[in-house]
């Protein structure tokens, strides 16, 4: 039943809990204490709003950086990843297998805040070998929808 | 000038839905809970694989029957869901959709003045199509309080020395009623003592929310007296790719397979790869859907429980098929000023048999946003309806 709860509000998290409830059969004080325990177990972490930036009159950069770093004695990838994460800017931070290490998604005002955290901050780390910086131009598909949508069909009669 | 036309077709009755949706889709603005079709689009995969097929330039007719390998698919299938075994070579045929199979297999199978039973409320093609195949067509009235299932004695009371072929369609629409093992097993045993044969339209197969769908050609005997009819349309969404099959004896199949040679030659190239693949990695798709459905299913049974509105519980297909012989009027009345009050289409019981009056098709192949607005419309006119009729 949990990974029915979890599907359901990680699509809508804002989804009525009574109608969630009866949607998935079962009473709405059991759905409600299905959710606290996961919220307790850090199983859910957090709320969001996905936005379409692009449609609001605020100016917004995203960028994906690649970063190749050398792992430090005892703490592996974790310090050198702390240290990136802590920045408020810095939207996820993933340890990868392949070419480079990390993978840092950003987002700044403009191109010059990202290029200033990555030639000030970011570079400037001592364990930081290279960083290759990547502008997203323009976004389809976030979190699973498509960002321009659009539906046409055809009245029919069965 | 003569007369161009022929009698039997011109005596055809047309689709009951028809009338009400040349009405609808000149009201821009309502909100329609009337088209039995997945609100879901083809599975991206399905589709990609359909695109691919054309890029390879795969735009050839297959072999009549269809192609090899989505036969091969076929059987597959049906022995991973039912357990019995076809022969992919001379069992199963891949039709244009489920309406072609039913089609094809009344003609292939009556003789003028055979009797067909028809248990309503069912989907509108059957009893045209047996009409046209010079069949008789001999309605059985299911009733509410059976949950619209098919009993052995409602059966039984229909049948004459004439009858040959009972055609079965569970999960049903318009009902949404399912036929449990245990039912079919009480009807098999009529079917064999008085030597019929089956057309059993499981197109619904997948939908089947308490419990899998059992056929009736699993039962002892019945494989050999039932063609089997199911498609792609409303499982993987695929309504617009037009493709289903029909499986039976061998007898009966070379029939039909000649008749869909003449008729339509094969079914269209690129709808058999697509659904090459959705029945090689559909499952998790099927599952998922089946999943929302039965969420929005669950959603309108409590909603009806809250308006105080009867309705039985249906555990199959998208549909439900609520009640409203309290009002007093006739399902038409009811659906027409529901329509023009409140903007929101369902079809009136009648379309799908006499027997459907007093009843409503709403289906839930819709958004769980619009069956909420719907709904509470709905609501609405209920209680305006009960103020009327206290007055």
């Amino acid at each position: 039943m949990r990974e029915q709860i979890l599907k359901m509000i990680e699509k809508n998290s804002r989804i009525d809990l009574k109608e969630l409830a009866i949607m998935l059969g079962m009473s709405e004080v059991d759905l409600m204490n299905e959710i606290s325990r996961m919220e307790e177990e850090k199983i859910i972490c957090g709320y969001h709003t996905l936005i379409d930036w692009e449609k609001t009159s605020v100016e917004k950069v995203s960028a994906l950086i690649e970063v190749r770093v050398t792992p430090q004695r005892g703490q592996g990838f974790d310090h050198i990843a702390e240290r990136i994460y802590n920045y408020p800017e810095v939207n996820a931070v993933y340890l990868l297998s392949g070419a480079y290490d990390i993978l840092i998604t950003l987002e700044g005002k403009s191109l010059k805040e990202v290029s200033s955290f990555v030639s000030d901050k970011l570079s400037t780390l001592d364990s930081v070998l290279s960083t290759a910086t990547h502008f997203i131009l323009k976004k389809y598909k976030d979190h699973g929808t498509i960002m321009a949508n659009n539906d046409e069909r055809l009245k029919m009669t069965p | 000038m003569r007369n161009p036309l022929s009698d039997k077709i011109v005596d055809v009755k047309p689709s009951g839905i028809r009338k009400f949706f040349d009405i609808v889709s000149e009201m821009p603005d309502a909100i329609s809970l009337g088209v039995g079709e997945p609100d879901f689009d083809t599975p991206w995969h399905i589709r990609d694989e359909g695109i691919y097929s054309l890029e390879k330039g795969k735009t050839f007719y297959t072999s009549n029957a269809g192609l090899k390998e989505l036969r091969c698919e076929i059987s597959n299938y049906i022995m991973r869901k039912q357990g019995i075994k076809y022969d992919p070579i001379n069992e199963i045929l891949v039709t244009v959709g489920g309406s072609e199979a039913i089609d094809i297999a009344l003609r292939c199978m009556v003789n003028p003045g055979d009797e067909v039973i028809i248990p309503q409320p069912c989907y509108v093609s059957y009893e045209p199509c047996a009409v046209m195949a010079d069949a008789v067509p001999v309605i059985i009235n299911l009733k509410h309080e059976n949950e619209f299932r098919l009993t052995a004695e409602e059966l039984e009371a229909a049948i004459t020395d004439k009858t040959k072929i009972l055609i079965l369609a569970f999960p049903n629409n318009p009902t949404g009623a399912i036929m449990e093992k245990k039912d079919l097993e009480a009807i098999a045993e009529v079917v064999l003592k008085h030597d019929l044969y089956v057309i059993s339209d499981e197109i619904y197969s997948e939908l089947s929310y308490n419990e899998a769908h059992v056929s009736i050609a699993t039962l002892p005997g019945m494989k050999e007296r039932t063609i089997m009819i199911n498609g792609f349309s409303k499982a993987y969404a695929m309504t617009g790719w037009r493709l289903g099959y029909a499986c039976g004896p061998e007898l009966i199949m070379k029939q039909m397979t000649k008749l869909h040679q003449f008729a339509i030659m094969c079914a269209p190239t690129t709808s058999q790869y697509a659904a090459v693949e959705a029945l090689k990695h559909g499952d998790g798709d099927v599952a998922e859907m089946r999943e929302a459905y039965n969420q929005r299913r669950r959603f309108l049974m409590y909603q009806f429980r809250e308006m105080g509105l009867e309705c039985f519980e249906p555990y199959g297909a998208f549909y439900v098929f609520p009640c409203i012989k309290e009002f007093g009027m006739t399902s038409e009345d009811f659906a027409m000023r529901f329509l023009e009050e409140e903007k929101v289409a369902v079809v009136p019981g009648t379309a799908f048999g006499d027997c459907g009056e007093g009843f409503l098709r709403i289906s839930y192949a819709y958004s769980i946003d619009d069956l909420k607005v719907a709904l509470g419309r709905m609501k609405r006119f209920i209680a305006r309806l009960r103020e009327e009729n206290s007055k």
